[in-house]
């Protein structure tokens, strides 16, 4: 007989502070190695603002295979077809785009980033049913799928819009930056900060408050358990995917944004840099994906500021080091 | 039978095919006058090779690698930079063989070693994150690999386009050095897909598909799948540096977009599917198709784009114009994941009742 009553609540699962602590570990260290504070404040800026829109595209990713074991490699058209999407919205608008008023802007703005998400999100549904169904439970087959997937989708993206980068201004009113002292700050990426923060709290409430959520999670942790209690894992797996895919169009647009031009290549960039963010933080955690997506942003930012010739393979040699310390990531919490 | 392993076709019209394949590039500088069709010739023969390698990875250990390119253009540069910095000489191809081979199957191990510490799961993004990186350096080393431009050099005398070694007037064909390079191709890309067959029917290559299968019974039965997956890559590492080096001589140049780039990775992609995984000879067809299709098929889609142009249907010019023509391959390829998993090799063995056809999975 065990000692703990009835009453007792349940023991709290332990908490495992080392990651949370590693990029906070990272930005300290860099103080001095930076030297100037005002650099190192605009550079810490500059990453959590790269990583929450890392993050953006990479949680989908890492749900759909911690979830469902479905390796998405396709998941870079999503973030395309939504920045071209946004210059649908974008492009005739133009003149309130420039118009120097915040609220004009927004007004452009989120329809444009709203009519990403839907398309993305269709479109999510429509590769889940055609190309990851057939394959399901078979990995090779997947990753060959959705690789095709994604070739198909960069050469629809080509032939629609013609190969050449199209540009994506900022609007006016986030152009330049916020001066405190000496120190400047980007209003776009305060901007981007906040959308990232708000989805990564949106998300982790979903996930821990809602019953869809603590299916997600007891999906990830062992799905035949759930199809046995009678869920249809597989529609809640579809929900998944095409919030993912919406997520990832949002991330596209914001990209093209901060990088002002959208180009159907962009898309391949970026697949690399998720894929070592979702290996770097566990597959299937989204706590494990919000600080890999900042560990990586910051790498490439302060390795960039210290070391512009290491920034070319600073991310692999992160994922390596992260990977030795922790085979299967910064929280492995599929049992696969 | 000896020299394939004891591994035939297995398929009365796939023997055909191979035999016609093969006569057709052996006669290539007889049969089809032309800088062009030797070098579409001389073409397949590296990626047959090539793909074999990538169809020992992909067919016999089914683990999928993105990095293959990566050996391929270590092999290309390898030569290239010897030929470049060292000039045309002997030496030079000597060094950069022997500088180049090894540093793959280093690379190879190391890769290998890494990514099979962590989850198997994770093999085929780290080999993606790898491959770009390594592209990236290529592209940045510009003192050393020449940028985007790459390097061209100049070959040994010996096989120089200028080189007669028997003049037109002693059997009415001028063998001079363009056509030796050729053989040379054509002689080392056969040598390296015997020797690819011999290692999939060697008691190695059941291991390794017993390792595709069930990797956890393969481990049960005793066998360490760690040190064969490993060697498995850096064999396939060193005959994807070879088919590079192949390449690099036949071009006369090394560069980003011939021996590095990501779409290399997808067009062996395709060769291997669209010719059967896990079968060698798929490769040899799979090359074939593909790079014909490349090569013709794609000014064939110009004139059909102009047609549609000028016949003023939306859309259609867009969809057809030459440039667009992975969009068609990529359809292909999803098709024949989809419906024909094991290839055409695999679709022949069927058709004649070979009941071992192709992979099951």
């Amino acid at each position: 007989m065990s000692d703990i009553a009835a009453t007792d609540p349940l023991p709290k699962p332990k908490r495992d502070l080392a990651p949370i602590l590693l990029p906070v570990a990272l930005a300290v260290l860099m103080i001095p190695l930076i030297g100037s504070t005002s650099s190192w404040l605009t550079l810490t800026v500059a990453s959590l603002a790269m990583g929450m829109m890392i993050f953006i595209m990479a949680s989908g990713l890492t749900l759909v295979f911690g979830l469902m074991d479905v390796l998405n490699f396709g998941h870079g058209a999503f973030i395309a077809v939504g920045a071209y999407v946004a210059t649908l919205v974008l492009a005739p608008f133009a003149a309130s785009i420039q118009a120097d008023s915040l609220w004009m802007n927004l007004a452009v703005l989120a329809p444009a980033a709203l009519l990403s998400m839907a398309v993305s999100g269709a479109l999510g549904l429509v590769v889940e049913r055609v190309l990851i169904l057939p394959v399901y439970g078979q990995h090779l087959k997947q990753i060959l799928m959705t690789t095709g997937g994604l070739i198909v989708a960069e050469q629809t993206l080509y032939a629609l819009w013609g190969p050449q980068i199209i540009p994506m201004p900022l609007p006016t009113s986030l152009r330049g930056s916020f001066i405190l002292g000496d120190v400047a700050i980007a209003k776009y990426r305060v901007l981007a900060m906040l959308i990232g923060l708000a989805i990564f709290i949106a998300i982790q409430l979903v996930l821990n408050r809602s019953k869809v959520g603590l299916l997600i999670r007891a999906g990830v942790e062992n799905r035949e358990m759930v199809e046995a209690l009678g869920y249809r894992i597989r529609r809640l797996f579809l929900g998944v995917f095409m919030t993912g895919s919406a997520l990832a169009g949002l991330g596209g647009v914001m990209w093209a944004l901060y990088r002002e031009q959208v180009h159907a290549s962009m898309s391949d960039d970026l697949t690399v840099l998720i894929f070592i963010v979702v290996i770097i933080g566990g597959l299937g955690s989204i706590g494990g994906c919000f600080i890999g997506a900042i560990l990586v942003a910051m790498v490439a930012n302060y390795g960039g500021f210290l070391v512009p010739k290491l920034a070319l393979v600073s991310n692999i040699l992160l994922m390596v080091a992260i990977l030795m310390w922790r085979p299967r990531g910064l929280y492995a919490v599929t049992s696969r | 039978m000896m020299i394939l392993s004891g591994d035939p076709p297995r398929s009365r019209i796939l023997t055909l095919v191979l035999v016609v394949i093969i006569l057709a590039l052996a006669a290539t500088p007889f049969l089809f006058p032309g800088a062009k069709a030797l070098n579409v010739a001389a073409k397949i023969c590296v990626f047959a090779a090539l793909v074999a390698s990538y169809d020992l990875l992909l067919g016999y250990t089914g683990s999928v690698s993105f990095a293959h390119t990566m050996f391929y253009g270590i092999g290309s540069y390898a030569i290239a930079i010897a030929l470049y910095g060292m000039g045309p000489n002997w030496a030079a191809v000597a060094t950069g063989i022997v500088v180049g081979l090894p540093l793959a199957a280093l690379l190879a191990l190391a890769i290998g070693l890494f990514s099979l510490r962590v989850a198997a799961i994770f093999f085929a993004m780290i080999t993606l994150a790898v491959a770009s990186a390594f592209q990236v350096l290529a592209s940045q080393l510009s003192w050393l690999t020449g940028g985007e431009d790459g390097r061209s050099f100049q070959l040994p005398e010996l096989l120089r386009p200028g080189t007669v070694l028997i003049p037109k007037s002693l059997f009415g064909f001028e063998i001079n050095g363009r056509i030796l390079t050729f053989y040379l191709v054509f002689a080392v890309s056969a040598l390296m897909i015997l020797a690819l067959l011999r290692v999939v029917n060697s008691p190695f290559g059941r291991v390794l598909q017993a390792i595709r299968e069930n990797r956890f019974r393969a481990e049960a039965l005793g066998f360490r799948t760690v040190f064969h997956l490993t060697y498995a890559n850096c064999l396939a590492a060193l005959v994807a540096a070879s088919a590079g080096m192949l390449n690099a001589l036949w071009l006369r140049y090394a560069g980003p977009d011939t021996s590095l780039s990501f779409s290399i990775m997808l067009d062996i992609l395709l060769m291997v599917v669209i010719g059967g995984m896990g079968t060698i000879y798929g490769a040899l067809i799979g090359a074939t198709i593909f790079i014909l299709a490349q090569n013709y098929l794609q000014s064939l889609m110009g004139v059909a784009s102009n047609a549609a142009g000028e016949a003023g249907l939306p859309l259609l010019p867009g969809l057809l114009h030459p440039d667009r023509w992975l969009l068609w391959l990529g359809l292909l390829f999803i098709a024949s994941v989809y419906f024909f998993p094991t290839g055409v090799v695999g679709r022949l063995r069927k058709a004649s009742g070979d009941k071992s056809a192709g992979s099951s999975h």
